[in-house]
């Protein structure tokens, strides 16, 4: 069923109750033309894909628990493209401009809102970097700004600008950049995949993956053998483990992210702010609540629930820069886990077992990246190789010392 | 909060210590090959359950510490010093899991 504005006013007439379901709930085939692992944002958004742009129809999303269940329902609904090596900056770029034009794409309203992201600067050598990173998008035709202080001050007027240890000397801004709302991403990936004819398989977990003559040949689930052609994971903070059933050993940990939401409130921040010298950042829904984040816990994780030093330390840094939210009480906050890779940067490639392919380590930027991701995915399977977009995102460049490490940390994944 | 037990400073917070990695894996001889560096950076059990860890008493006695904790309920079942051989309890037949 098309989504319209007249199918709102013609359901209305008939008070909204002939809604038709947005997926089928189907049973397993017994075999597929490709299964993938997992049915978050990325496993639903390379079906889509794989049935758009490639035409392969005859796939089945398998999932453990309920789509969108995991992390594209646990995270701060940020999109952006600011990334400076040139593997990330075409990449994330390419998920912008799916990002702009998805809602009419996948005829769903996931009430897309490029209120722009601004990152903060304190110093000199931040303020260098900071343009450095942004002439190196602009190069590679993505949208960056310099703000002054005095812009800032326009645009964001609750900002403690005279922060003693953290004076704030501008920002860079990304316009494009903003937020869209994450269950309505998962669920229209979902509806225009299933539309196309993939069968998505909740409360379908994955036992084992069958491996015969060196190639992958189907999945060992709760529901029983499904065959195929092609297996595929996207399975976020649990890659360890579903790759640990094909004997994958991956430079991969999991941790827990948090994030907060706070009750609603009237406007107070018309965009997105990142206070990254405080581990801090920070937008606000269209019910008015406050949603914001920081860093990771710090240590290795399945928990799905944070500990209370890391949220003090994220109200801390909000506190430090925005001290007008200090008497707004928290409503919920929760966690997530991360696959976090040992640069920083994802995979997105084949693995070495013939008809296997990888989707995982999104560290922290999941979320973002899921219709680039997705597409560049389906490419992957639906090729055998990868598109130019995703070449660097394999799983040998840590052997081949190609590591894409954004933040120059060290191999150390709890603090990319 | 993890409460994590410093061998030397007695219980603490855990917001007196730093995490500090897998503490399975060990650097290997200077002469090693490259395939055992490799796995000596890159290469990570990554359990969900029992994980053999290094904190760092980085606001206490500034020691580095051996901590068995579980990834999955956050228990912490020992500590000890860095030379201390801890066993995981699912290891040691015992009754936890």
């Amino acid at each position: 069923m098309h989504y319209s504005a007249l199918s709102v006013f013609l359901q209305g007439l008939k008070g909204h109750k002939g809604w038709p379901r947005m997926w089928r709930d189907p049973q397993p085939k017994s075999h597929y033309d490709v299964i993938i692992i997992g049915g978050g944002g990325h496993g639903l958004a390379t079906a889509y894909y794989l049935a758009k742009e490639h035409g392969i129809t005859n796939v089945a999303v398998v999932e453990k628990g309920w789509i969108g269940g995991g992390n594209v329902g646990r995270n701060t609904t940020i999109f952006r493209s600011n990334y400076m090596f040139p593997a990330n900056t075409h990449f994330y770029e390419k998920g912008m401009k799916l990002w702009e034009g998805l809602e009419r794409d996948f005829n769903f309203n996931a009430m897309i809102s490029q209120r722009g992201v601004i990152n903060l600067f304190h110093s000199d050598p931040q303020r260098d970097a900071f343009a450095r990173r942004g002439n190196a998008m602009r190069l590679a035709g993505v949208d960056a700004e310099f703000l002054s202080p005095a812009q800032l001050k326009d645009m964001v007027p609750i900002l403690d600008f005279e922060n003693a240890r953290f004076p704030i000397q501008g920002g860079l801004m990304q316009r494009r950049g903003g937020t869209i709302r994450h269950d309505a991403v998962a669920w229209g990936y979902a509806r225009g995949a299933d539309s196309r004819g993939v069968d998505i398989l909740q409360n379908c977990e994955v036992k084992d993956i069958i491996i015969e003559g060196g190639a992958a040949v189907g999945i060992e689930t709760s529901k029983g053998t499904i065959r195929a052609n092609k297996v595929a994971m996207a399975v976020a903070g649990h890659t360890t483990h579903v790759a640990k059933m094909a004997g994958l050993e991956l430079p991969v940990e999991s941790h827990v992210l948090q994030a907060f939401v706070s009750e609603g409130i009237k406007p107070l921040i018309d965009t997105v702010v990142t206070f990254g010298a405080g581990h801090f950042y920070i937008s606000q829904s269209d019910k008015g609540g406050l949603v914001f984040g920081g860093d990771l816990d710090g240590y290795n994780s399945y928990a799905q629930r944070g500990n209370l030093p890391m949220m003090e330390h994220v109200m801390a840094g909000g506190m430090a820069i925005m001290p007008a939210i200090g008497r707004v009480r928290l409503l919920r906050h929760w966690g997530g886990i991360m696959d976090m890779s040992f640069d920083g940067s994802p995979f997105i490639c084949k693995t070495g077992i013939e008809k296997l392919y990888l989707n995982g380590g999104w560290c922290y930027g999941g979320f973002k990246a899921t219709p680039a991701s997705g597409w560049c995915f389906a490419h992957t399977i639906a090729k055998d190789e990868p598109h130019k977009l995703n070449e660097k995102f394999t799983i040998e460049r840590f052997r081949e010392g190609r590591m894409i490490d954004e933040k120059g940390v060290g191999p150390n994944p709890w603090i990319q | 909060m993890h409460q994590i037990d410093c061998p030397w400073c007695g219980t603490r917070d855990e917001a007196e210590f730093q995490y500090q990695g897998d503490a399975t894996v060990q650097r290997p001889k200077p002469d090693a090959d490259e395939e055992t560096f490799f796995r000596y950076v890159y290469a990570r059990e990554n359990p969900k359950g029992w994980h053999v860890e290094w904190w760092h008493h980085v606001a206490g006695c500034r020691q580095w510490i051996k901590v068995v904790r579980n990834t999955l309920t956050h228990e912490i079942d020992s500590t000890g010093g860095p030379q201390s051989k801890l066993t995981k309890p699912d290891e040691k037949g015992g009754t936890k899991s």
